[in-house]
């Protein structure tokens, strides 16, 4: 004994390989888990990208054995349909674009995974996600007066043991090589979480972690990236939605020009996104793009090219990796998809006017009274706003935290 | 490096020593093939027969020549279930067999019936017990095989075999008995059992895996199920397995000497793991006959926790059990053994199985009793079903959680001939 046990959620892939060889290799006692997320037997005949074809599984396997390691095939298919494919499908029905990696790494593995590894014996989690978490000890940076966001959801006072002086603090940060940069899909992530897990591969650049799994003989090294939603066969995610979504769930309806006039019929909501151009049916002579999905009169709202930029929006369920919000309004970075260039914007309370420039009385107390809205003004327009995907705030390569866009502000 | 307690001898068992010693030479010098004529080959058929002799006699076989060896208990099982069907075809297609067998009787029954042939799958009791007139009433005039289990490899009931091959001799209908849990641990005498094909698997009781045999009452007809050479008398080619099956012959023969002390022995080891287990964790149900059963076997439904994270929790302290759900072809399926008996779904997730064996300390079992609820413990600490259980916003789907005896049924909650809807527990 001794040695920390952690588990490696080990997707098949050569990242989450590479996250268990160097932390075997760093001495820790490494159990490689590999989800199951998908009935196999569903997938037959059928092409899966992400970890949840059995193939993935025997890679895992075979990945664990080479470092001689226990690997172990946790049953997830409950939890993956009840909090990923779910949420995907409800996004879409609120006429919004989901984001299910999010979802994923929020409800299922920072949270079912990670409780399931400390009931096993592990403290500690490991991913193969390209980002990074500092340590620092001393007393957290944080005011004081705030409340602290647990990893249950529930919150508590600035008492609380995460918050009170002394103990070491988290930083979530961008991954070395910025080109994989995943942090993105990790902002919801608190100092409970990020005290117990690990993302060994950010520390290296996507060619070092070949190399490594190369060096190792693993037979992911060369396997390519997956790209795809892991739940959607052949990336044709209007397929799934056609396939999950009875026909009189997303019924057609109107196509309009800003202006309301009637341009054509679209075929349901859920199969446009915000800032799409073409694949509208439309002959107008010049490319048209999605504005707007509006789910109450089901219209789908197009427009010229620029008319897709926006500069504020509304973002809800809004959290903090430091586990408090910090004096608003603050100007930051802003991310506002997985590949977005991230953009000034100031982060304000959604009372405040455009233009106010003054701090509400106590930005805090407003946090403290259970506020999780918040409203992003860009220095700059950005294109294609789209609700249901994340805004991370950044500054530098700190995560400070993030939220789902709700709306864009007129 | 943390000292592994195997508590899966139902699974597989280790090789004992004296089997080992006793393969080796076939395996270094001795390598020749039983069917050449010169020494060398004779050496090997020696060996061969010297095993069968042993086999015949602790099954009680009036002759060596009824017992043909097997590449396992699997193939003894097939074999024997699709070598009589095959056979008897025109005679009649209808086999009688129960809901608890292993899965080589139920998927070899399923592979007849894909071709055009019936099976009777006779149902059990609450402790996965069947009533022998249930089989009697099930054979008809186009019966020619009943197959039943002596003991069961997952809750480890015994079956009234003796009665059954009354039955069936009374019928005049071949039966096939799969003993593959019981040859090695408690006495079997193909006499007393009244039986006419009989499955067995060294790897069980401590031989090598890999071979295993079946017992062929004289005048049986059945097809050959492996074709070849002229091998096991015409009725199984293939060149012997010799190292394996000198092992089994060996490892039958210890078996049968050291069986009452290793009863006694790893009975009273069970004995206190099960008494303690029922003290020290609430809402556990006892799974299979309370007294009618292997004294090795121990099957658990622990509510609230899922069979899975309770095998890898064990694991991660050195503790080998297996579960009462497997996750076979990619779905995690409930054991059809629980099902027969009427668990309810959701408690039967949370099974797990304990099958001890000769190399059993009480060391072992004092730390298996003290890793075992604590296991249980963190694993209900994360469940959201035991929190609602500790609340009262559910009641226990185990009568007996109230107290009293934990293998009762649960007859006020369901009847397992009902099937399965609607028995979950209610909030």
């Amino acid at each position: 004994m001794g040695q920390k046990k952690i588990v490696v959620a080990m997707s098949g892939g050569v990242d989450s390989s590479v996250a268990a060889a160097l932390l075997k290799e760093q001495g820790y006692d490494v159990i490689g888990v590999t989800l199951k997320t998908r009935n196999w037997d569903d997938t037959e005949g059928r092409k899966f990208g992400g970890c949840c074809g059995s193939s993935d599984f025997y890679d895992a396997r075979s990945v664990a054995q080479a470092l001689d390691i226990p690997h172990y095939n946790f049953d997830y298919v409950n939890e993956f349909r009840g909090s990923v494919i779910s949420y995907f499908k409800d996004s879409y029905m609120k006429a919004e674009t989901p984001n299910p990696c999010i979802a994923c790494n929020q409800y299922v593995k920072f949270d079912r995974l990670l409780h399931h590894a400390q009931a096993l014996g592990a403290d500690l989690l490991a991913t193969g996600h390209y980002a990074r978490v500092e340590r620092h000890d001393g007393p957290p940076t944080t005011t004081s007066g705030v409340t602290v966001k647990t990893p249950s959801g529930t919150t508590a006072e600035s008492s609380s043991p995460q918050a009170s002086g002394g103990d070491p603090s988290f930083v979530l940060k961008k991954a070395v090589d910025l080109s994989k940069d995943q942090s993105y899909v990790l902002y919801h992530l608190g100092q409970e979480q990020l005290s117990r897990v690990r993302f060994p591969v950010g520390e290296f650049s996507k060619p070092e972690i070949r190399e490594i799994a190369r060096k190792y003989g693993l037979i992911t090294a060369d396997k390519p990236d997956s790209q795809e939603i892991c739940f959607v066969p052949n990336n044709d995610y209007r397929g799934f939605i056609a396939s999950e979504i009875p026909q009189e769930e997303r019924p057609a309806g109107p196509i309009r020009y800003k202006d309301g006039t009637l341009l054509g019929q679209h075929q349901g909501l859920p199969f446009y996104t915000v800032g799409q151009r073409g694949g509208l049916g439309l002959a107008v002579g010049r490319p048209l793009y999605v504005m707007a999905l509006q789910r109450e009169s089901n219209t789908l709202v197009v427009g010229e090219k620029a008319d897709v930029f926006a500069d504020s929006l509304e973002i809800r369920e809004v959290s903090w990796v430091s586990g408090a919000a910090p004096v608003l309004p603050r100007s930051v970075s802003v991310k506002i998809r997985y590949k977005h260039t991230e953009a000034r914007a100031v982060l304000m309370d959604p009372r405040q006017g455009r233009s106010a420039t003054e701090p509400l009385a106590d930005a805090n107390a407003v946090v403290a009274s259970g506020m999780t809205t918040i409203k992003a003004v860009f220095e700059q327009p950005q294109s294609a706003v789209t609700p249901g995907q994340a805004a991370v705030f950044y500054e530098g390569d700190v995560v400070l935290g993030g939220g789902v866009i709700d709306h864009v502000i007129d | 490096m943390k000292k592994t307690i195997y508590l899966d001898h139902n699974a597989t068992t280790a090789l004992r020593p004296e089997a080992l010693e006793a393969m080796l030479p076939y395996l270094r010098n001795h390598y020749g093939n039983a069917s050449s004529i010169y020494q060398l080959g004779q050496d090997a058929r020696k060996a061969i027969d010297q095993a069968r002799s042993k086999l015949a006699q602790v099954i009680g076989a009036g002759n060596p020549e009824e017992i043909v060896l097997t590449g396992g208990g699997s193939e003894a099982i097939n074999w024997a279930i699709k070598g009589v069907a095959l056979s008897a075809k025109d005679k009649g297609r209808h086999i009688v067999t129960t809901k608890i067998e292993h899965s080589a009787v139920m998927n070899s029954c399923k592979y007849l019936e894909s071709l055009g042939w019936h099976v009777t799958y006779v149902g059990v009791d609450w402790h996965g017990y069947v009533n022998p007139n249930h089989i009697r009433e099930a054979i008809t005039k186009d019966t020619v095989l009943v197959s039943v289990m002596h003991a069961n490899n997952e809750i480890g009931t015994l079956e009234p075999i003796g009665e059954i091959g009354q039955i069936c001799r009374q019928k005049g209908v071949p039966f096939h008995v799969d003993a593959v849990q019981t040859v090695g641990k408690i006495p079997v005498s193909v006499e007393e059992l009244n039986c006419d094909l009989l499955s067995m698997a060294a790897h069980k009781f401590y031989g090598p895996k890999g071979v295993g045999a079946l017992y062929v009452r004289p005048g049986m007809r059945m097809h050959s199920f492996i074709h070849g050479g002229s091998h096991e008398r015409n009725r199984r080619a293939g060149t012997e397995n010799v190292a394996g099956i000198v092992g089994m012959g060996a490892a039958a023969e210890w078996a049968q000497k050291e069986m009452k002390q290793e009863e006694k022995h790893v009975r009273h080891l069970r004995d206190k793991l099960e008494k303690a287990i029922f003290s020290k964790i609430e809402c556990v149900r006892l799974n299979g006959h309370p007294t009618e059963r292997m004294f090795n076997t121990t099957n658990l439904s622990i509510e609230a926790v899922e069979g899975e994270g309770m095998i890898i929790g064990l694991d991660m302290q050195g503790i080998c059990v297996s579960s009462g759900s497997a996750c076979s072809s990619g779905h995690t399926e409930i054991s059809h053994v629980l099902k027969a008996i009427g668990v309810p779904l959701e408690l039967a997730k949370g099974s797990v199985r304990l099958s001890l064996g000769r190399e059993n300390t009480a060391e072992e079992i004092e730390k298996a009793i003290e890793v075992l609820p604590k296991v249980v413990e963190r694993l209900r600490a994360i469940s959201p079903i035991w929190g609602d259980y500790k609340k009262g916003l559910r009641r226990s789907v185990i009568p007996a959680a109230a107290g009293g005896n934990p293998s009762l049924p649960f007859k006020d909650i369901m009847d397992p001939r009902q099937g399965h809807s609607g028995m979950t527990a209610k909030g």
